[in-house]
């Protein structure tokens, strides 16, 4: 598309597919008509039903509050759109412009938008991992079967992976009395993605309400009875613990396998793009009509070094879906850059945790404001000098005060003191689990010589 | 962004000639949004400077910071919450808010609602036969005090006594050295003496004989954070019952008129009383009943536009000016009930936002709603009504309405 008229007879009867249906193709979606795509528009996903809510999946489902049927994702316009349900798509073909489906069907587009997410790493051990007892969270019915299963008073819950996610469910299992055992392998919960300071509070936060947290170890093997019922966890350390529900929450597996061959830049860390959500190729050029939000998409900020970053973020989701969808219907000149400053929340033991920025990029760590011990305080991070995130523990109102400070590169630590500034405000390494325990390996490698044939090709996908 | 100095305009704004339509004073003082007066002080006017330093947690609401004493000083009565900073305000705030909303007491509106709605009908089953109505001594003043009083747990037949003590006190706020007698600002020291006393009083009765109502529950509740000092308590409910006062009058009172101006709007609200809920949003952000944060303190230096602004400095935050920002709302001068992206700053924004902006929501909604549904071809006697003195609290003293006969 360049000039005026072909942008506007493609906005008019333009052929557009999201590979994706949840929030981002949702959103996308809805963006789309907003801006006055009139074409047709095509909806892939391989779940069935509509789009639905992932967070509540993780909180008020597993309470028994709201069915997991009740989380549907509220539609703000109609999208009119053709939706293929319930059918994965297993390829994208750059060359004629068509989108493979399980079933054989192919279908063309002029755009397309690849928004599939992430879905569950599933325990490792494929037998164990099929024994009844066994859940991850990812989907409806994951959570849908595991609220069952916690309604049913299991003796013990066995939660695998002290994440968000890990902590969430750890939190509602608390709440419902349900005696359990967190195992992690990193020294304390929420390590990988806050550090080791704010992990120590998490780890007493879990500790305070009952949990029997184990931090450190790894579960080797989830062991079962005759009848395919999982009853035992054993650990590295050689112990073991009985319990008759296992949730294994270790993160997430980017959904790219599907475009093994296409030549984007898509692997382990999600789909490379610019910040106009455009993406890139395995060499590194800029597509014009592949584009990505959500999850799957790894984008550059220039906060941050125009280093390529995915985030599994549910206000990430939706901005990058609509600066995606803009981009989609405008023209070069009209285009967005997605600069916004990465935003989370989660609630767990009675503690709504938010955050601004991205923790993982930081060398320092300093409490700012509020007291540790009290649970109520917020946490500035720093690289090198200025600040990067900041994170909340009960006071998300000052998050976007932080935010102003990451978006002016403030000083680290911030100079100025507050009427609530801890005693202790001195920062403190943050210290993220070494790189080995991050290390996804090397995903292309370089070959040719003259400058007319170097290349990437993929080396390694997907553990 | 510069700061320059513009005295007369905010002296302009303050004087009591601007009171009926200060708008077009606002738009002039947001052409500087940080703007430094001659006492030192900061006068801070566009939205997105406004919102910054409502979420800047260098702002505090504690006068002793402030380098230069406050004229007035609110005496040696503990303050309440409103003049505190984190962690002494969250502290109170929530042990407050606990018996006031969720998520600890999700029913309370919903619970008075009842209430409201046979306060406001007998209030108007009053105007029947008569000709001429004051919408505010009739109805907006009236009707916030008695919910307010049946939420607290205050005695009906004490009404009249506090009300004066109340009506003293806000006088006596708005007190002008130059113009008025002495009189009036220790009528003031009176009646917060009075109120204080009295309300004292009825917390002793409540801890003996426990009651369904606020003070009661504030009285014998122990939370996660402990029991709440006497002294507390009588500085929230004190601090409820004034804030319950004026802001709840002003906003039905600046509804009306707002309606009156605006026939079509006022007939589209009786055809569709639905329409009440978008429409209050929308007179918070067009003629809200709290226009100024006179005083702020800067805890640190604190930047706001390029600007610093000095530790000790008294800031000014000029909440109405900023909701009629055209940086923010798209044609912010028209009043719109449809308009979607409304977040304005009629309830403040940050740690500090109205404790009872829920209930004074639901008091506006109630009450514009039946005053429209009941009120027979309402038309306004003097457009504009005569205002109160303050510019802070700003909206009409007196709203005359007459209808139509029988
Ligand atoms: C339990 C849980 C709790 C969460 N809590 C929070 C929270 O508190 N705060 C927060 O900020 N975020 C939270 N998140 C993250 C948030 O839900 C995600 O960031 C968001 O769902 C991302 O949306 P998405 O559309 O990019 O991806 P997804 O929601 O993962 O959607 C991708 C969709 O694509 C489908 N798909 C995958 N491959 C294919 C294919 N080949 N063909 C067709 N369809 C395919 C998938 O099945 C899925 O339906 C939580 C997530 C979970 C799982």
């Amino acid at each position: 598309m360049t000039s005026a008229d072909n942008l506007q007879a493609f906005k008019r009867d333009g052929r557009i597919v999201i590979v994706g249906a949840s929030l981002a193709g949702l959103r996308a979606a809805e963006a789309l008509r907003g801006e006055g795509f009139t074409g047709s528009l095509t909806m892939i996903g391989d779940e069935l039903g509509e789009p639905y809510d992932r967070p509540p999946l993780s909180k008020q489902v597993l309470t028994g509050w709201v069915s997991a049927g009740d989380t549907t994702l509220p539609r703000r316009r109609d999208v009119n759109a053709e939706w293929l349900l319930g059918v994965p798509a297993t390829g994208l073909d750059l060359a004629t412009n068509i989108v493979r489906l399980a079933d054989g069907r192919e279908i063309p587009f002029d755009r397309v938008l690849i928004s599939t997410g992430v879905r569950a790493r599933p325990w490792f051990v494929e037998s164990e991992a099929a024994l009844d007892g066994v859940f991850v969270v990812r989907t409806r019915e994951h959570a849908e079967g595991l609220q069952r299963a916690l309604a049913a008073g299991p003796s013990r819950v066995l939660v695998i992976g002290a994440g968000f996610t890990g902590s969430e469910i750890a939190s509602i299992c608390r709440e419902r009395d349900i005696p359990l055992t967190v195992a992690e392998l990193a020294p304390a919960p929420l390590v990988g993605a806050l550090g080791a300071m704010i992990g120590e509070v998490a780890a007493d936060m879990q500790r305070a309400h009952g949990v029997d947290l184990r931090c450190g170890v790894k579960v080797t093997q989830l062991e079962g009875d005759a009848q395919g019922h999982f009853r035992r966890a054993h650990f590295d350390d050689g112990s073991t613990i009985d319990a008759d529900v296992a949730v294994v929450a270790l993160g997430g597996i980017r959904n790219t396998e599907w475009l093994r061959g296409s030549g984007l830049a898509a692997g382990v860390w999600g789909i490379a793009c610019d910040t106009g959500c455009r993406a890139l190729t395995l060499n590194g050029l800029i597509t014009d009509d592949i584009f990505v939000a959500g999850d799957v998409a790894r984008c550059p900020n220039p906060i941050y070094e125009y280093r390529l970053i995915s985030l599994e973020h549910w206000a990430n989701a939706v901005e990058q879906a609509e600066v995606a969808a803009h981009n989609m219907v405008s023209g070069q000149a009209d285009r967005w850059p997605h600069l916004s400053i990465p935003l989370f929340w989660s609630i767990q033991f009675g503690v709504n945790i938010k955050s601004v920025g991205v923790p993982t990029f930081a060398d320092e760590v300093a409490v700012t404001q509020g007291s540790v011990s009290d649970h109520r305080f917020v946490a500035a991070y720093g690289y090198r000098g200025r600040v990067t995130a900041a994170v909340s523990f009960n006071n998300a109102k000052w998050l976007d005060h932080y935010r102003n400070l990451i978006e002016t590169a403030a000083p680290f630590p911030p100079p100025c003191p507050t009427p609530d500034q801890p005693a202790d405000m001195k920062p403190v390494p943050v210290d993220f689990p070494g790189p080995t325990l991050l290390a996804q390996g090397a995903t292309v490698v370089v070959t040719g010589h003259d400058p007319g044939e170097r290349r990437v090709t993929a080396a390694q996908y997907h553990r | 962004m510069t700061t320059t100095e513009t005295p007369d305009m905010l002296r302009r704004i303050l004087d009591y000639s601007s009171r009926a339509d200060p708008y077009p004073l606002y738009a002039e003082l947001r052409r500087t949004p940080v703007a430094r007066q001659e006492d030192g002080s900061y006068v801070v006017s566009t939205y997105r400077e406004l919102t910054d330093l409502l979420h800047d947690p260098h702002l505090s609401s504690d006068v002793r910071n402030l380098s230069r004493p406050m004229p007035q000083g609110q005496g040696d009565a503990t303050p309440a919450f409103i003049n505190m900073d984190p962690p002494e305000h969250d502290r109170l705030r929530r042990m407050a808010m606990r018996h006031f909303g969720p998520p600890h007491t999700p029913g309370l509106v919903t619970g008075v609602e009842p209430a409201l709605t046979s306060a406001v009908g007998s209030l108007i089953d009053d105007f029947a036969g008569k000709e001429q109505i004051d919408i505010v001594d009739d109805f907006a003043y009236p009707f916030p005090v008695s919910v307010i009083c049946h939420l607290l747990g205050v005695p009906r037949e004490d009404e009249p006594r506090f009300r004066v003590w109340v009506n003293d006190l806000i006088n006596s706020i708005d007190y002008d050295p130059k113009t008025d007698p002495k009189e009036k600002l220790e009528k003031g020291v009176q009646a917060r003496k009075d109120l204080r006393q009295y309300l004292g009083g009825l917390l002793e009765q409540r801890h003996d004989r426990p009651g369904d109502d606020l003070l009661s529950r504030m009285a014998n509740d122990d939370g996660p954070d402990g029991r709440m000092a006497d002294d507390d308590i009588v500085s929230t409910a004190n601090l409820l019952l004034i804030a319950g006062h004026e802001t709840t009058v002003n906003l039905i009172t600046n509804g009306m008129l707002t309606l009156l101006r605006h026939p079509d709007v006022l007939q589209r609200l009786r055809d569709e009383p639905g329409l009440v809920v978008p429409l209050v949003e929308e007179l918070l952000r067009y003629e809200p009943p709290v226009h100024i944060i006179p005083w702020r303190a800067a805890y640190s230096d604190i930047t706001v536009a390029d600007t610093v602004i000095p530790k000790g400095s008294q800031i000014m935050l000029m909440l109405a000016s900023g909701s009629r920002d055209q940086n923010r709302f798209h044609d912010p001068d028209r009043f719109d009930p449809d308009r979607r992206d409304n977040q304005h700053l009629g309830f403040g924004s940050g740690i500090h936002l109205c404790f009872g902006g829920p209930l004074a929501r639901r008091e506006a909604q109630i009450a514009l709603g039946e005053l429209v549904r009941r009120l027979d071809r309402p038309r306004l006697v003097a457009d504009p009504p005569p205002y109160r003195r303050s510019p802070v609290l700003r909206g009409p003293i007196h709203l005359h309405v007459e209808q139509a006969a029988g």
